[in-house]
């Protein structure tokens, strides 16, 4: 059982360690000293940060350890306030979480990429540690500016040695070549890569290039830098079947859709192959996908509806289904 | 490696003997139920017939790769009739190739086609609907892709009568060199190279897919070659395969009234007709792979070098995936997942557009005719790896 959202649980910051320039490692627990619901590799938590504002991290602890979750957190000199205020927690703060979601689940496959940019680490630790207890064959690629704003690079390193953890500090060796990284397709490989969007758009042109679906992204939305997009419960008013239902958070327009028995064509399910495309009639839409340009977007006619959603603020989307 | 292998089952079967090829679905039938992987004799090539074993192969790339040509020759021993192209590449010449191809046909470009797509089916649909029968093939089927997908590419009026005779050699080159090849290679080079002009960056015109492909030339991503080859797949890869789409769905459709009637209700449920009759009757039923190395499937032991005929067609009505009615058109079910355009790598770059083709003239047609329905038999078409008709009498009534 998923908590409903909006529900939130009391944490108390255990320990804060700096872990690279400007990042800060948070490790929280429960007040009431309960465990964690389990999570899978990918997933998030909700930061309420103080004066309203909610700020989504990933988790980079381990998933097998419920007694405690960690978030790294970049500091972002314009971040309208996110990451400075998590800056400024210390031992002991008391602060309200969500229960972890997951909008980047790990899918099944024999091989991985992982690629990150900056802190676009986090979520990729805990994908790392379940990709090597299942003894799959996996390579880290992990860009960044410089060692020393690279968080948990070393530790890595010594965990699972270079071969296969990739460390590309800018300072040292230019910017990452993503030709000759992506250069060779692999069978069976699924590429995960988190980082800013800069870097995501050259990886996600690069992709066009091996199988379609191969490529899994989490961005990070730009001026909260180290949170990912959040997953609020909307409704969706079906126009044509002339019915209205609610979407929850862990499920995606496609899914409710179906669930009434309303039939949607689709393919990837993953907001890579376009054939989900549907009319928005009203309402404003939150685009997940790798397939619509920004032109599209902006046109704002269309939306793919097995991973996009409701914009936050607006409670309903009004669709030609 | 598994440890125990088993040799795989031999079959006498011909699949490209005339009355496999003219109703493929028996032969198909004998395929699956002879294992997961078979020997050919017919052919010397191995054969997967089964969903999950149709799927591997095409998602293994590394395994069962393209550079040996789709036909039942290695050309890389013996170089094959035309240089290679997209199709017939792997990682990481394919890479590039994919990529820029990706980044100008894709959902996004691929939508803004509507428009110019759409008049065209209007005037068809409505001079068809005027009629009390038609032949669903040569009055439709091979009427439609050829007025606006060649305007799309961006290649001029002079030597569009040579598209469907090349894309009929090129496919059938997929299958052994027998009297159906001959016959398409009849005049291969006047065909070939009436096609091979229209690629040039200046015989096209500015704004078509092909120039698009050529801009990719500019940026560094391909050679000029490269984009020569590109621009041939689409005019060799785009035309027979998405006439058969129509005329395949159509087909199905004049066989199931009560689905001609639930389309015409709901004109939403066109995508999903053409869906279920791709998966039925798919265009493209077979081609081979190579095997890289030494490797293990279905518990056969494959030796490198050795060719692998792939039948998607099977896979599409292969019952453990497809449940007992796997044989039928059921407009209700969910076709998602048949391999028609293919899986993984290799798949199709040209499915948005095939798919709106056939949606649009579906929905113009559903919408100007109450009911149609055979006419006569329908005249399966000789050939080597696509599965079509070359005439489908039908008769209607006007809406
Ligand atoms: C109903 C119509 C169509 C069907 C059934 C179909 C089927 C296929 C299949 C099965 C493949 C994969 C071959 C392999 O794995 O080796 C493929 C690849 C391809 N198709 Fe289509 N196709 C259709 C329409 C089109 C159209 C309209 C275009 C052009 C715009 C096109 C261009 C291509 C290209 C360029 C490839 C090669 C992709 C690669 O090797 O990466 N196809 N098609
Ligand atoms: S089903 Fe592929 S984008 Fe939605």
């Amino acid at each position: 059982m998923t908590a409903p959202a909006g529900t939130t649980i009391d944490a108390v910051v255990d320990h804060v360690d700096v872990v690279a320039d400007q990042v800060v490692s948070l490790v929280l627990r429960r007040v009431d000293g309960r465990p964690f619901q389990p999570w899978q590799p990918g997933a998030h938590i909700d930061v309420h940060v103080g004066d309203g504002l909610v700020r989504q991290y990933s988790l980079c602890s381990s998933p097998e350890e419920l007694d405690h979750l960690r978030i790294g957190v970049l500091h972002v000199p314009d971040s309208r306030g996110g990451s400075k205020a998590v800056h400024a927690l210390l031992a002991g703060f008391q602060l309200a979480i969500s229960e972890p979601r997951n909008n980047f689940p790990l899918r099944e496959s024999r091989r991985y990429l992982f690629l990150a940019g900056g802190i676009g680490i986090t979520p990729l630790m805990p994908m790392i540690e379940a990709a090597e207890r299942a003894g799959k064959e996996w390579t880290l690629i992990y860009g960044g500016r410089s060692r020393g704003t690279m968080a948990f690079a070393r530790q890595l390193e010594d965990r699972y040695g270079t071969d296969r953890i990739r460390i590309f500090a800018e300072d040292e060796v230019g910017r990452l070549d993503l030709d000759s990284i992506l250069g060779m397709p692999r069978a069976h490989m699924l590429v995960y890569a988190c980082g800013p969007g800069g870097l995501l758009n050259a990886v996600e042109e690069r992709c066009m290039g091996w199988p379609p679906g191969v490529l899994h992204t989490e961005r990070f939305v730009a001026s909260t830098l180290g949170a990912a997009a959040a997953n609020a419960p909307f409704e969706v008013e079906l126009a044509r079947t002339g019915s209205t239902i609610a979407v929850p958070n862990d499920k995606t327009i496609l899914e409710a859709v179906e669930g009434i028995g309303v039939r949607v064509l689709s393919s990837c399910r993953g907001g890579l192959c376009g054939t989900c495309e549907t009319r928005i009639i009203s309402g404003e839409p939150e685009h997940r996908d790798a397939v619509l340009t920004e032109e599209d977007r902006e046109a704002g006619g269309i939306m793919l509806v097995c991973v996009s959603r409701a914009a936050a603020g607006c409670p309903r989307l009004v669709l030609d289904l | 490696m598994t440890a125990t292998t088993h040799e795989a089952n031999v079959l006498g079967d011909d699949p490209f003997a005339t009355e496999n090829l003219l109703d493929p679905y028996p032969f198909l039938g004998r395929l699956r139920e002879a294992g997961a992987v078979s020997y050919l004799e017919s052919t010397g090539s191995y054969a997967v017939a089964g969903y999950e074993e149709v799927y591997e192969v095409l998602t293994d790339f590394e395994t069962y790769i393209s550079s040996g040509g789709l036909g039942p020759r290695d050309i890389r021993k013996d170089s094959g009739w035309r240089p290679p192209s997209i199709l017939e590449s792997d990682p990481p010449i394919h890479t590039v190739m994919r990529r820029a191809l990706t980044g100008v046909i894709n959902p996004g470009t691929v939508r803004a086609l509507r428009q110019p797509f759409t008049p065209p089916a209007v005037e068809l649909a409505e001079q068809l609907a005027r009629r009390d029968r038609f032949d669903a093939v040569t009055d439709l089927a091979e009427k439609y892709p050829l007025r606006v997908f060649p305007d799309a590419v961006g290649i001029s009026d002079g030597g569009r009568e040579h598209l469907l005779p090349y894309g009929n050699m090129v496919f059938n080159a997929f299958g052994p060199e027998n009297y159906i090849f001959k016959q398409a290679f009849a005049q291969e080079d006047e065909h070939a190279a009436a096609v091979m002009r229209n690629c040039q960056r200046e015989n096209l015109d500015d704004t078509g897919f092909g120039a698009q492909i050529w801009d990719r030339v500019n940026e560094g991503i391909i050679t000029e070659q490269q984009a020569t080859l590109l621009v041939r797949a689409l005019l060799s890869a785009g035309v027979d395969t998405t006439i058969f789409g129509i005329g395949n769905t159509l087909s199905v459709l004049v066989r199931h009234p009560q689905a001609w009637a639930r389309l015409r209700e709901n004109p939403k449920l066109a995508k999903f007709a053409v869906d279920e009759s791709l998966r039925l009757e798919s265009p493209f039923q077979k081609f081979h792979r190579t095997v890289a190395v030494d490797t293990v499937l279905g518990g056969v032991h494959l030796p490198a070098g050795a060719k692998v005929l792939v039948f998607l067609g099977a896979a599409n009505r292969d019952p453990r995936k497809w449940g007992d009615n796997a044989d039928e058109f059921d407009l209700d079910r969910n076709a998602s997942g048949h391999v028609a355009f293919g899986m993984g790598l290799h798949q199709c770059v040209g499915q948005p557009i095939a798919r709106l083709e056939m949606e649009i003239i579906l929905q113009q047609l559903a919408e100007r005719v109450a009911a149609i329905e055979p006419d006569g038999a329908p005249v399966p078409i000789l050939h080597n790896v696509l599965r079509g008709f070359e005439s489908l009498p039908v008769r209607i009534t006007g809406a």
